[in-house]
């Protein structure tokens, strides 16, 4: 079965402990300046948004590369570059519709989420289950299951 | 590794920034942050010094854990000789600043004289300069933070700042950073305005590394499913935040109420977590808009408040109608039980310009209550408040006040001097509820015996982060003592104040403790850090420090006679509640507490306590 990422930005706290584990899995120290995802604080709002990669199908960034240096992992489906094959060129942070794709200046080449093969480093670190990884078929399952509850319970009252 | 094993010396005089080697041999007997900038901090300046001479010195400085992925490690702390208290003071912030400084490569940064004109230090990690605050120099710290973004265009960097309070010498103000955590206790947003200096802006991706992550790891991991499973850490704190005590508190009849003159609050419900969760009438929805966290915390105690948007301190006022940094508990009693004003939105209100003009909500709120006795008892009338109607309970008065102290000006910079040189200019010292001159925080020590002695005995004046013994009187956190008694309480106090010492020297936050022991923290210390990080260890770089700042603090000009609590609460029996007919019991408290410490009757350590402290 492939995954999927899914961000419940209303549970997060902002505390940034998924890019923490992103950076540490990566690039083997806590340096949250190179985490795939990133946490954005709308202060005035008092919300925390996770964003990262979101694995596109037909992927902007893969077919932007000139060098085919990034490609398809089958089994989780996601979209993974190949440091040796990367030129740092950049063409794909420009093709991203999200702004996902990043350059590392400290190493020349860009870095995205790859889901970490399998089993995402952030989704397991965050203390909110605001980042959870399930079933790429039904990501939206528990919300269907909320107003699957709310719905009957409506209709139990009015019965 | 862990540390950075480098500082950032800043000469504000001359204009100079150096790095230099932190000194290791030091790392390993004071182990950082807390610890280890007093360490540097009392090697290097005069004890008698004034806190406003440029000859005081300001240290930012993190610990060892600071910026890895243990819970709450994103702490920093600033070190200084504290302008309200004239003691050593040490004032912790959490937010993103701590973790950001460690990752631009530094454990501390030293800044010493001052500068000819307003200046904020610039950092993108290995390049740091000085810039001209020229433009920033007046304004809040919200706009500071603000305008040092989109002058630098960059949204990343992180910035620790001062207020117009602090540029106008109120004595309490506080360095803030992320818009609403702040370094916030002894003046130390005071010292920083009296060099000149208007922020620190920081840009860090180098990252930070530790000994043995594999251990490291696995004892971050076990750490982090202790927070989350424990009743306090797991579930109060995260859903009520440090708010959760306010009911509690008062039932218990330690809740400092009107200057200190009663023990309960009848308003005490209209400021609690609880309300504060409450739909208002208005627009249907409650203060707290959500919980937030600090770099790394699994704990998440933080309040994002809104305020009723017809409330009159913000009506015709929309740049106020926003989420920003919502009650804490020592504020919301500070700024209501200690006024007696129970308006919720007028106190978070108060709160915000607290963060917004940078100074500490506890002296404020402390001193305006002393005001408002002075006030009702006759001694100053509303000539001398320049026609603010100061009774206990009034709102406007409290929320204009707050105006007022953040920009200096008026009967606010009055309050600004703090409760003890407010109280003497009315010739009445015995109605500044302090002790060193810093404001109580929440806790009535009729009620709390144990907090007594804490209070008497911290080392930059009454706090309640120097030895929270309220975590085992009332909570049973480690184990339950009786608040009522006294018996016991010095080995407690003594405890606490030490295992507070080893906390505030690591990198994390003391809210862990109501979870951790240092046997959950010395794990992750040894696996990040060389040394060999023992729980006796940790225990005893905690006395250590607690002897260290001690030491400054007698050398200072303290004595024994500054340990202890003004006669209200050793004299003046609580009238209500549990506490009823008691006073606290310092004097029976506190030769024990000497004695336990190694230390003379006079207060002095003795030689031999040196000696074994390696001091
Ligand atoms: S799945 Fe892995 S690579 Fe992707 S954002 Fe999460 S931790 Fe980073
Ligand atoms: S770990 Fe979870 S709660 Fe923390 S910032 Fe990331 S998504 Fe938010
Ligand atoms: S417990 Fe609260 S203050 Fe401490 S680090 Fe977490 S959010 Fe910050």
């Amino acid at each position: 079965m492939q995954k999927s990422l899914v961000i419940i930005p209303s549970k997060c706290t902002g505390c940034l402990q998924c890019e923490l584990a992103c950076s540490y899995d990566n690039e083997s120290m806590f340096n949250p300046a190179k985490s795939r995802i990133k946490i954005f604080d709308f202060h005035d709002k008092g919300r925390f948004v996770p964003y990262t990669c979101t694995q596109c199908d037909e992927a902007w960034c893969m077919k932007a590369c000139p060098v085919d240096a990034i490609s398809l992992d089958a089994a989780t489906g996601a979209k993974v570059v190949s440091d040796e094959l990367c030129v740092g060129c950049k063409v794909c942070t420009i093709a991203c519709p999200f702004g996902t794709v990043n350059y590392n200046a400290d190493t020349g080449k860009v870095i995205k989420c790859d889901l970490c093969g399998g089993d995402p480093e952030c989704a397991k670190a965050c203390p909110t289950e605001a980042i959870v990884y399930v079933d790429a078929n039904w990501t939206g399952l528990d919300k269907m299951r909320a107003w699957a509850e709310k719905t009957d319970a409506g209709q139990q009252a009015s019965a | 590794m862990a540390w950075a094993k480098k500082i950032l010396r800043v000469n504000l005089t001359d204009g100079t920034c150096k790095n230099e080697p932190l000194n290791m041999d030091w790392a390993d007997k004071y182990l950082g942050q807390r610890g280890l900038a007093t360490k540097y901090f009392v090697e290097e300046v005069d004890p008698k010094v004034d806190p406003l001479s440029p000859k005081n010195k300001l240290i930012m400085t993190t610990g060892p854990l600071t910026g890895t992925c243990a819970s709450t490690a994103g702490r920093y702390s600033v070190v200084t000789k504290g302008a309200l208290t004239g003691a050593i003071a040490c004032s912790n912030s959490g937010g993103f600043f701590g973790n950001e400084m460690k990752n631009a490569g530094y454990d501390m940064i030293i800044f010493e004289g001052k500068a000819k004109k307003p200046v904020y230090l610039f950092i993108d990690n290995d390049d740091v300069q000085l810039l001209d605050a020229g433009k920033i120099w007046g304004t809040s710290v919200w706009d500071t933070e603000d305008w040092i973004k989109e002058h630098h265009q960059d949204p990343m960097i992180r910035v620790a700042s001062i207020g117009v309070s602090g540029e106008k010498g109120v004595k309490f103000a506080c360095v803030v950073n992320d818009y609403h955590r702040a370094a916030g206790r002894s003046g130390v947003g005071t010292v920083m305005g009296s060099k000149n200096l208007k922020a620190v802006a920081l840009r860090g991706t180098k990252g930070v590394q530790v000994k043995d992550y594999k251990s490291f790891m696995k004892a971050v991991d076990a750490g982090k499913a202790v927070l989350s499973g424990n009743a306090v850490t797991g579930e109060g704190l995260p859903a009520y935040g440090t708010q959760v005590l306010m009911n509690v508190i008062n039932e218990t009849g330690a809740l400092p109420t009107r200057n200190h003159q009663t023990v309960q609050f009848e308003g005490a419900h209209a400021i609690s977590a609880e309300a504060m969760a409450e739909p208002r009438k208005s627009d249907g929805k409650p203060n707290l808009v959500r919980n937030a966290a600090c770099f790394a915390c699994t704990i998440a105690c933080g309040r994002i408040s809104t305020i009723d948007r017809t409330h009159f301190t913000v009506a015709e006022r929309p740049q106020y109608q926003v989420a920003s940094g919502g009650l804490e508990y020592e504020a919301a009693w500070a700024l209501g039980a200690a006024t007696g004003v129970d308006d919720l939105d007028a106190l978070t209100f108060a709160n915000f310009i607290c963060n917004e003009q940078g100074y500490d909500p506890i002296s404020f709120g402390a001193t305006v209550g002393a005001a408002m006795e002075l006030y009702e008892t006759g001694v100053i009338d509303k000539k001398a408040t320049g026609g603010i109607e100061l009774k206990f309970g009034n709102a406007k008065a409290l929320t204009d006040l707050a105006e007022q102290c953040g920009k200096g000006e008026g009967f606010g910079a009055e309050i600004g001097l703090g409760s003890k040189l407010l109280c003497e200019k009315y010739g009445h010292p015995e109605l500044s509820m302090s002790v060193k001159s810093q404001e109580f925080p929440a806790y009535d020590s009729r009620g709390i015996q144990g907090m007594g002695l804490a209070y008497a005995t911290s080392n930059r004046g009454a706090c309640h982060l120097r030895g929270y013994t309220v975590a085992s009187e009332i909570l049973g956190i480690p184990e339950k003592t009786d608040p009522l008694v006294a018996d016991g309480k010095a080995g407690l106090v003594k405890a606490f104040q030490d295992a507070t010492a080893a906390f505030d020297s690591a990198g994390i936050c003391i809210f862990t403790s109501f979870a951790w022991s240092l046997e959950d923290v010395a794990p992750q210390i040894d696996a990040a850090c060389e040394g060999g990080w023992s729980v006796d260890k940790l225990l005893e770089v905690g006395e250590r420090v607690w002897n260290l700042e001690r030491q400054f603090n007698n050398a200072a000009g303290f004595t024994a006679k500054d340990d202890n609590l003004p006669a209200r609460l050793v004299k003046d029996a609580a009238k209500v509640g549990p506490a009823k007919g008691l006073t606290n019991q310092l004097d029976k408290m506190l030769p024990e507490y000497y004695e336990l410490r190694g230390w003379t009757p006079d207060g002095v350590p003795t030689n031999e306590t040196l000696n074994r402290l390696s001091l």
